[in-house]
């Protein structure tokens, strides 16, 4: 087949994943757009079939292509089909790490067959890119299974993991990285060298991700998103394929964006994210003792049930905690019966709310609750001084005044959604303990918060009963 | 390097247009956005492909597995955006 014919093909594909993220920007649009990206890599995977090298390898190379394609296929519909939406943070970390790999193996073998005996000496642009695409590639995939334990809370904890010396080994990887960098391109037929390259990185990978702590894992997971992209350009740079390079640039400054966004929503720099670093400022906050003695005011179903009689207007707040105790069917059934009495009901979703970008509205999504009810920040942040009750459900820094108060706290400067200015605040909670950043929460203590403590899930259910034992 | 600076275009500009669409995608849809993005950077199946069609074993091995991996990443990121997205409905 003619090469032209292959790269038309090429276009067309890369012209799909340019329209499947165009139709991603609304929901009405976007089941459409995911199917037209998914045509354009089965259009791309096609044309492919007919390339030169592959006809010449005859049976056996569509044997094999075959093969895996089915295993990878059965794999990934079966980890698509059973993940929870709960998990989908996990599956998101997973499957990054995969594409990750896949950039360093193509490289690798990309490398090997460049050096074989009696081919032209490799071009400069090749060996680089196959550097960066072991280096990115081998970050992204041992990065992608520390987020994805992280999360999973399997081996590793979900907290920050920090060490003397970490930032100075990292250092030194990172050199080291350079120095096989070097030598791959003076001497490209020294393989060894890519493949030591590739282990460097895959402890840099790791490295670079136990420092990152459960509710920074939004940026995290960002990031490995865009690195994976970067890896798949970098790949293409290696075999001179224009689709690989859109394809993987597409998605290298998809991640970008988001990272850049989460950072923004916390008022904290992607270094100090990456670092680790909201440790080391918890200590400019106010004692827990100080905020809450005598001024906690708890309350029960009942007299919670008591404040919808007179509302008009109830926002819900949902945070990581929900997820934890898999509320979101419940608070379904409480919107809707909190409809049926004639209030108005809308939810506010933080940018960093839970563990992935968007996790929250997944979450209200899969329970059935209309989108246009989940506002964003910005939009809902002026209508809480007309809200009669804020349902707080298991989220707890991104609702603490002390981001506006306190310019010394960890949390200092972030964004926040201002609920401490509805009538009445109820915010459910297992205890007093605080959230991420480690420090108290005022809104606790004031006096138009009342304090729920339950599991979230139990709260909501024992909530609707009471409501519907009053009316 | 001429050829270079061809690829190297096409790179640019491809994250610019990236930059610019994926800025309007709202937070509602940053999950099924990742998921999304993520099955469309199993784009490097076409390179594992490719690298199959070289006499050297090595590199068919390396293919092989780079295909189970890129077809996860592709599989596995469409099918879940999709069930994803079906979630979403407006008020009827």
């Amino acid at each position: 087949m003619n090469p032209a014919f292959i790269n038309l093909a090429y276009l067309v594909a890369s012209v799909l994943f340019i329209v499947c993220f165009i139709e991603l920007s609304h929901p009405r649009t976007a089941v459409r757009g995911n199917i037209l990206g998914a045509l354009g890599m089965l259009l791309a995977v096609v044309a492919t079939l007919v390339d030169k090298g592959i006809l010449a390898g005859g049976q056996q190379a569509y044997l094999i292509i075959f093969g895996g394609v089915v295993v990878g296929s059965i794999l990934g519909a079966m980890l698509a089909l059973m993940v929870k939406m709960t998990a989908m943070p996990q599956m998101v970390a997973l499957l990054n790490g995969f594409g990750g790999g896949a950039s360093v193996l193509v490289a690798g073998a990309a490398l090997h067959d460049a050096v074989r005996p009696g081919m032209l000496p490799p071009t400069l642009q090749l060996t680089v890119a196959t550097v960066l695409s072991g280096l990115i590639g081998g970050v992204t995939f041992w990065g992608s299974l520390v987020a994805f334990d992280k999360l999973q809370e399997f081996l590793l904890p979900g907290r920050p993991i920090l060490f003397k010396g970490q930032q100075l080994l990292n250092i030194v990887l990172g050199l080291v990285i350079v120095g096989l960098g070097v030598l791959i391109v003076m001497e490209p037929g020294d393989q060894w060298a890519y493949w030591a390259l590739v282990g460097v990185a895959s402890v840099l990978g790791i490295l670079l991700t136990i420092p990152i702590g459960g509710a920074d894992m939004p940026v995290a997971i960002a990031l490995l998103n865009s690195y994976s992209g970067l890896a798949g350009a970098a790949t293409g740079f290696v075999l001179n394929n224009n689709v690989l390079i859109i394809a993987g640039s597409l998605v290298g400054a998809s991640g970008i964006i988001l990272s850049q966004i989460m950072c923004k929503a916390m008022n904290r720099s992607l270094a100090n994210v990456l670092m680790g670093g909201i440790e080391a400022g918890a200590a400019g906050a106010p004692k827990a003792d100080d905020v809450y003695a005598g001024k906690v005011k708890s309350a029960t179903a009942e007299e919670i049930a008591m404040l919808f009689d007179n509302a008009s207007r109830v926002v819900i707040v949902p945070g990581y905690g929900m997820a934890v105790s898999q509320a979101q069917h419940a608070v379904r059934d409480l919107t809707n019966l909190l409809g049926a009495k004639g209030i108005d009901v809308e939810f506010a979703i933080h940018p960093v709310a839970g563990r992935m970008p968007g996790h929250m509205n997944v979450l209200l999504a899969e329970a059935d609750i209309p989108y246009d009810k989940l506002k964003e920040m910005d939009e809902i942040n002026p209508s809480f001084q007309q809200t009669d009750v804020a349902i707080v459900i298991g989220a707890n820094d991104v609702v603490n005044p002390l981001a506006r108060t306190d310019p010394n706290c960890a949390i200092a400067g972030m964004p926040i959604l201002d609920v401490d200015k509805a009538r009445t605040v109820v915010v459910i909670k297992r205890s007093l303990s605080p959230g991420f950043a480690g420090i108290p929460n005022p809104l606790f203590a004031m006096d138009n918060t009342l304090m729920f403590f339950s599991d979230g899930k139990k709260a909501i259910t024992d909530l609707i009963a009471a409501v519907k034992e009053a009316s | 390097m001429q050829a270079f600076v061809v690829v190297l275009t096409v790179f640019v500009l491809a994250m610019f247009v990236g930059w610019m669409v994926i800025t309007k995608v709202p937070p509602l849809l940053h999950t099924p956005l990742m998921s999304g993005s993520n099955a469309v950077s199993g784009i490097t199946i076409i390179g594992a492909m490719l690298s199959i069609a070289t006499p050297s074993h090595i590199s068919t091995v390396l293919g092989f597995v780079a295909i189970v991996f890129a077809t996860i990443n592709v599989v596995g990121g469409f099918v879940v955006t999709n069930r994803m997205l079906a979630m979403f409905k407006k008020k009827d």
